[in-house]
């Protein structure tokens, strides 16, 4: 059995057992925990096209989500148009902002910090230009009416919403597979590791980078889209602030960034996390993004590689005995 | 009489009052293997970077295969047949060996395990089959250099661009070298070479060129170069051809 093959076989393991989750159990709050996770997962997911597999270190994901979260709740409210429809508008929205703002910044070869703070300094004006236009319902946000039916895409019980995101998570699995074992996912590597050197070998990294910044932002609009499913509500807070960012990079970098587990176990590990410390300091505001940041320099310093990598840095350890002289 | 595979003529660069590359021209014949030698600082690797359009040049043309190519982007030139390897080897560290080479042959090869099929076999031609599965960054130098060159040749080059694929290599690796370079030749890839090590250049060059502050000062076989006072005193400084010449006539009389 090749390496794709066991992936994929993983992957639909995973898909099966997640899936079951509804029908072991009617905990609201197991079937809430595992549908935020899912969440969470997919957004590190999205993060982890660009920014694990590209080298690409967005700091301004949310730009992505807001717009998919926007356009879900517009194209309802303002449209008329069923949820349903209106999700592979909000997918396409956000990939299209993704394809605009990689097409300026990669153009002009920003790379590393600066591409950081160009997508920060995105997400923040698309915040205020959010909360000072119309439509969007400036500082009050939009309210979508609750009508439970899965025709509306709005579902009585946390199950429907969970099968939901679980079947966007896959998607995203199975991309981020195809990055694993194909020729995009190969020069997209490449173009990470040393972009001359795949320059001289015949890979153009603006059009490999460009895709892979629509592809991550595709999957980021269906988590903005998934969130006012589920919550009726978005503002320009939620949409476009730094907390969507954050999360999305974090899980990412603490799970294992360029890996195709590593962010699910990165979103799994915080939401354990944040779940726990609720429990322990009651709602304290921002305690989670203390906890995020501990847990962010804790893994970077000893754990580099990410969650992920702690079965693969045991083994060196191991086999490092006989010592490397370089 | 054919066409070079490589022509370029008047080639110009400077990088601010320094003039790299000045109005440079030379022809590559198809099939040929021929090296680009000169002091530190000639202006070797920018030659080569205005060849492969990693630079634009301020002046000149660059025709490969019968196409203007002047000022084309690296990656598209690839694709016509023309891949450099860099003097600083630039390993995708992360990635195995094969997986390091795989990404060259993907250039034909849109399938992940024909592509890998590939790798392997070009491997086999350099000498890195044992360092196959091994993360690129666990290489030595001499691996990394191999690694350089199998990544070009993956591509399945009609010519080569090779910056210094021999330098930093001790006597043993660069004999073991040698012959890969020899036999990437024979199987009829053109190949244009700048090196440090005469003994190769003497070797292996049919035709060399040398450049000496951005300036073609001679070219010709291996020992008419080296037998050459404009390169003697460019490698030794000015007058030395002189001296050395009185000096041999004083030991014979």
């Amino acid at each position: 059995m090749s390496s794709a093959h066991r992936q994929l076989a993983g992957i639909a393991l995973f898909a099966v057992l997640v899936g079951c989750v509804p029908l072991v159990t009617k905990s609201g709050v197991t079937l809430n925990f595992v549908m935020m996770a899912l969440y969470a997962t997919l957004i590190a997911q999205a993060w982890n096209i660009l920014g694990g597999f590209g080298g690409q270190f967005s700091f301004g994901h949310a730009l992505f989500f807001g717009t998919g979260a926007y356009i879900q709740a517009i194209a309802q409210l303002q449209g008329g148009i069923n949820a349903w429809v209106a999700l592979p508008l909000a997918v396409a929205g956000a990939a299209l902002v993704g394809l605009f703002v990689g097409a300026l910044t990669f153009r002009y070869g920003l790379k590393d910090s600066y591409f950081a703070l160009v997508t920060l300094a995105f997400a923040e004006v698309f915040r205020i230009l959010a909360l000072s236009v119309n439509f969007t319902g400036g500082g009050v946000g939009l309210m979508v009416p609750l009508r439970e039916s899965a025709a509306n895409l709005q579902f009585a019980s946390r199950a429907g919403y969970l099968w939901v995101v679980l079947a966007m998570v896959v998607l995203a699995l199975l991309v981020t597979c195809w990055l694993r074992n194909g020729r995009f996912g190969a020069y997209l590597q490449a173009v990470r590791d040393n972009e001359d050197a795949a320059r001289a070998v015949g890979v153009n990294p603006f059009r490999v980078k460009l895709a892979a910044i629509g592809i991550s932002a595709a999957f980021m609009g269906a988590a903005g889209a998934f969130y006012v499913q589920v919550f009726q509500y978005i503002d320009a807070g939620i949409a476009y602030g730094p907390a969507v960012s954050v999360e999305a990079l974090v899980a990412a970098i603490v799970g294992g960034m360029g890996t195709l587990w590593g962010p699910v176990l990165g979103a799994v590990v915080l939401h354990l996390l944040s779940d726990l410390t609720r429990n322990l300091f009651g709602e304290l505001p921002g305690i989670n993004m203390v906890i995020y940041g501990t847990v962010l320099v804790v893994i970077v310093i000893f754990l580099p590689r990410g969650v992920a990598g702690l079965g693969l840095s045991v083994r060196q350890l191991w086999s490092a005995k006989g010592g490397r002289h370089d | 009489m054919t066409e070079a595979l490589l022509a370029v003529g008047g080639l110009s660069r400077s990088f601010g009052g320094l003039k790299a590359v000045q109005d440079v021209s030379l022809s590559v014949k198809e099939g040929s293997l021929s090296a680009l030698i000169g002091p530190n600082g000639a202006g070797k690797t920018t030659l080569f970077a205005l060849m492969s359009g990693f630079l634009k040049p301020d002046a000149g043309s660059v025709r490969f295969a019968g196409q203007d190519i002047t000022g084309r982007e690296p990656h598209r030139n690839a694709l016509l047949g023309m891949t450099r390897t860099f003097q600083i080897v630039k390993p995708f560290a992360a990635q195995t060996v094969r997986e390091n080479i795989a990404v060259g042959a993907h250039l034909h090869q849109r399938g992940r395990r024909e592509a890998l099929a590939h790798a392997e076999a070009i491997a086999l031609r350099v000498g890195l089959a044992p360092q196959l599965d091994k993360p690129a960054s666990d290489l030595t130098v001499a691996g990394r250099k191999r690694l350089e060159l199998a990544r070009a040749l993956a591509t399945r080059p009609r010519l080569l661009l090779l910056d210094e694929v021999l330098a930093g290599l001790n006597p043993q690796e660069i004999a073991e070298m040698m012959p890969v370079v020899r036999g990437i030749a024979d199987s009829g890839v053109t190949v244009l070479m700048i090196e440090h090590v005469m003994q190769a250049v003497m070797h292996l060059a049919e035709h060399v060129w040398v450049l000496a502050q951005g300036q073609l000062i001679a070219e010709g076989s291996p020992a008419q170069v080296t037998s050459d006072d404009k390169v003697v005193e460019a490698y030794l400084g000015h007058g030395t051809a002189a001296r050395l010449r009185k000096a041999a006539s004083g030991v014979q009389a």
